[in-house]
């Protein structure tokens, strides 16, 4: 049979499940005795064991970044047109580690997972995760593939402040940074829409309070508005605009006629939301959102994001996109001033785009793939 | 090595903080990275020039100049630099007041209008210079304030600004003939700039 993979793709690629025996102390005060991560890696760790690069996923997220999982897959992974041979993140220079997080729904530990002292679904009993969890939780992973130091660490949006906090909690450990379409802490606005999905989840009649496995349902409904909402705030006005208008997919408003009118991005959305919610956790969205919620970087630095960043020994490549409002320009620029205020080394570049948050993931823009894949270059291995 | 970046060198301390405003493609920071051990930040907005910066491991931040620099606090470099970038910006008096409270000492350069040669295009040809050191028609030069050697001086007097040293230039480099009728012969100035104290 012919390869039916792109050349610049890394072809067929198959996850592993990493077990961890000893426990994990969380931040909010419990420990997970036993846990698992489910990793996928792309390319070759060099001898020296200096050429890895972690990519720490987003919201919705999951190890499976690059590459196709069978023959037969119609998709690849979620940031295939960024990491592959010759690609930004070069899988002929790097051995790129991809995971899905602790508390995720794609096989590692998470609230679908069995609690082991209950022999049931942890569901709402799954202890509620911050982004340092993750960092620790990665840090374990790096010591069992024995890498000590990253090349880099690169993330979008909740994945970036995964990478910060690297930075941070392992500064020995990171020597480049990319933070793309991210911000220190969520602004009031940007928790709102967070709730406002949760509250979806929470009121669907199936959630059962998160224990909908045990009872044997499933928060569909909820979980897909809760993700309309969230879809419709990573992209722009001016893209939706472009790209759906005031299209009618169905019906139309003829004098006389009264067939029920279906605009385009009405349908566009509920899509999203029902393909979403048949392969993903309700619960491990809540905790997501949470995480991202939670999360300031500055905090226990006095507030202040210069004091924190000066703990940082590695170099920063931070980028924003024009149209991006949930996580908007002006927030990539606050890490960038305190960066330079902290005597940092860092490159910020604001890409031209309609795409919005969404941005970070799509292929075909010339300037962010250039520019992120210039910097990838000049890492040394 | 430019002759303009090799003067420039001479006026910046090793070791110190610097922030190149308008920094191009980035060789001057870099050149005073690997000569002084300078650590430097550029200021650009043209993405071409960004790209060229990463390529050569330079630290450079996408701004724009004209709408401020109020994220840079009160001398937090030592040398701000400003080089051949003036004569861009919307407003060369206010930047030059930030430069000043930003940087211990600032330093500027731009190309004098008042060069013979520009001299000669206007008053034979009654036509904006063009030349190859200026390459632009009037209706799509980035330079919208063009100033002369003494037009400069006159502002960085009426601004009590202190001019620390200052170095004018021909294609050539200097000669006497520069040196003594700069307003004439220089096509590039060259200043080190401080607060009167």
């Amino acid at each position: 049979m012919s390869k039916p993979f792109p050349e610049d793709s890394i072809g067929l690629v198959s996850p592993q499940t990493y077990p961890f025996d000893e426990p994990l102390e969380l931040a909010c005060g419990k420990s997970l005795a036993q846990w698992e991560l489910v990793v996928e890696t792309y390319g070759e760790l060099n001898a020296e064991k200096s050429n890895a690069v972690l990519i720490c996923h987003a919201l919705s997220g999951h190890h499976h970044a690059a590459g196709y999982h069978s023959e037969d897959d119609k998709k690849p992974g979620w940031w295939n047109h960024y990491i592959g041979p010759g690609k930004a993140i070069d899988t002929s220079r790097f051995y790129v580690v991809s995971l899905n997080n602790l508390g995720g729904c794609h096989g590692s530990t998470g609230p679908a997972s069995i609690n082991p002292e209950t022999g049931k679904p942890w569901g709402k009993d799954f202890p509620n995760l911050r982004v340092r969890d993750w960092v620790h939780s990665q840090a374990k992973l790096a010591d069992k593939l024995g890498i000590e130091k990253w090349a880099a660490v690169v993330g979008g949006s909740l994945g970036a402040m995964q990478c910060m906090r690297w930075a941070l909690e392992y500064p020995e450990r990171v020597a480049h940074c990319v933070v793309i379409a991210s911000a220190m802490k969520l602004t009031a606005q940007n928790i709102a829409f967070n709730e406002t999905a949760r509250r979806a989840i929470m009121s669907d009649p199936h959630f059962f309070e998160g224990d909908y496995l045990l009872n044997e349902s499933l928060p569909s409904s909820g979980l897909s508005v809760a993700r309309m909402i969230g879809h419709l705030t990573y992209l722009s006005d001016d893209g939706m605009g472009k790209k759906f208008g005031r299209e009618l997919r169905s019906g139309s408003f003829e004098r006389g006629r009264e067939d029920p009118v279906e605009f385009q991005i009405e349908s566009y959305l509920r899509y999203q939301g029902e393909t979403f919610s048949k392969s993903f956790d309700a619960n491990t969205y809540i905790l997501m959102t949470r995480a991202l919620d939670y999360f300031d970087l500055a905090r226990e630095y006095d507030d202040d994001p210069v004091a924190a960043f000066r703990h940082a020994l590695c170099k920063f490549l931070v980028i924003s996109f024009t149209s991006d409002w949930r996580f908007s320009p002006e927030r990539s620029r606050e890490i960038v001033n305190a960066l330079m205020r902290a005597d940092k080394d860092v490159v910020y570049a604001e890409i031209e785009s309609s795409y919005g948050h969404d941005a970070f993931l799509i292929p075909n823009q010339v300037r962010y793939q250039e520019l992120f894949a210039a910097y990838m270059n000049k890492i040394k291995v | 090595m430019r002759l303009d970046h090799q003067a420039i060198q001479k006026w910046i301390p090793p070791k110190t903080r610097v922030l190149d405003l308008g920094c191009g493609d980035g060789t001057l920071l870099r050149q005073l990275t690997d000569e002084l051990n300078i650590h430097g930040y550029g200021v650009e907005i043209n993405p071409e020039n960004i790209l060229r910066c990463v390529e050569i491991c330079v630290n450079v931040i996408e701004q724009n100049l004209d709408e401020g620099l109020s994220n840079f606090d009160d001398l937090s470099f030592d040398t701000v630099i400003m080089s051949q970038t003036i004569q861009t910006m919307h407003n060369p008096d206010k930047v030059l007041n930030e430069m000043l409270r930003i940087g211990r000492q600032a330093v500027v350069t731009f190309p004098n209008f008042a060069h013979w040669r520009a001299r000669w295009h206007l008053f034979w040809k009654g036509r904006m210079p063009v030349s190859e050191h200026l390459p632009y028609e009037w209706y799509n030069t980035p330079n919208i304030h063009f100033c002369t050697i003494t037009d400069f001086e006159v502002l960085c007097h009426d601004m009590g600004i202190k001019v620390v040293d200052k170095l004018v230039i021909d294609r050539n480099g200097t000669s006497p003939l520069v040196e003594s009728f700069p307003n004439y012969f220089a096509e590039t100035a060259l200043y080190l700039l401080s607060k009167k104290s």
